[in-house]
């Protein structure tokens, strides 16, 4: 998985790879881990490249999501095609996530 | 056997009067990181040639994802030396897969629903729930270490 991480203010903007799956969720959960030790608090998955999460990967979110509001952070999903949205409502994830149309809309007010 | 250049695909012959195309096997160790690319080539060889929609693919994608999982996780304890076995039955309009592993098999009605306000903030648990809503029929042998899937194919 290409992992890559930007920064916009104090938001860490994580763009999520073609896919996140069994196979590479650890990747994901080391680069927020890495930006959590870094100090910072705010984080932006961009899914907008991604074509296919398995339920490990929704599992790696849902361990991510808790690891930073446990550190006092926030994290909200953007980007996520109608295929991966629907996987987020029929597994009342959508319910854990804060999540937005595109990155844009994602760093408003954040 | 343990790269992913490594996994062949078998093909047998199909059967014209049920509309039975081809059948497609494959073996492959119980090692989690050849999952996306059992998924990738078995994949391709499913919707070869057709123009099947997106949701087909996905559909087909994630199924298959979460029951190899399954059986190399959970079925046969991450054991390289245990093989998981696939077949696909390709035709026409759908396709029937077979995933089976070496492992003593589990009670598909003893699952939680991870729905549940508690279990949704679970990292676990939601494969079988993956699967149960993508395809489109799901059946288990008795022992519980078989799954069939019948998934579109268009």
């Amino acid at each position: 998985m290409t992992l890559s991480t930007t920064s916009h203010g104090d938001v860490t903007i994580v763009q999520v790879g073609d896919q996140l799956t069994v196979g590479n969720r650890q990747d994901l959960k080391a680069t927020v881990q890495s930006g959590l030790d870094a100090g910072g608090r705010k984080f932006l998955l961009d899914c907008a490249m991604t074509g296919y999460i398995d339920s490990s990967g929704l599992g790696a979110l849902v361990t991510i999501a808790r690891r930073v509001r446990e550190a006092g952070g926030q994290i909200r999903l953007a980007g996520l095609n109608d295929d991966l949205r629907s996987l987020f409502e029929l597994t009342k994830l959508d319910t854990l996530f804060a999540i937005f149309p595109g990155g844009a809309e994602a760093l408003q007010g954040f | 056997m343990s790269r992913p250049d490594e996994l062949i695909l078998e093909e047998l012959p199909g059967r014209p009067e049920e509309l039975l195309e081809v059948v497609v096997r494959l073996a492959m160790p119980s090692v989690v990181r050849l999952v996306d690319p059992a998924v990738e080539l078995l994949s391709r060889r499913c919707f070869a040639d057709l123009e099947a929609s997106r949701q087909a693919q996905f559909r087909l994608r994630v199924a298959l994802a979460e029951a190899l999982a399954n059986a190399i996780q959970c079925g046969n304890r991450n054991d390289p030396a245990k093989l998981v076995r696939i077949s696909a039955n390709l035709f026409p309009d759908r396709i029937r897969v077979c995933v089976s592993d070496e492992g003593s098999g589990f009670d598909p009605e003893d699952v939680p629903d991870p729905r549940d306000p508690v279990q949704v903030q679970s990292p676990c648990g939601r494969g079988l729930f993956l699967i149960r809503n993508l395809a489109q029929e799901v059946e288990f042998n008795e022992k519980g270490n078989t799954i069939w899937m019948t998934l579109p194919r268009r």
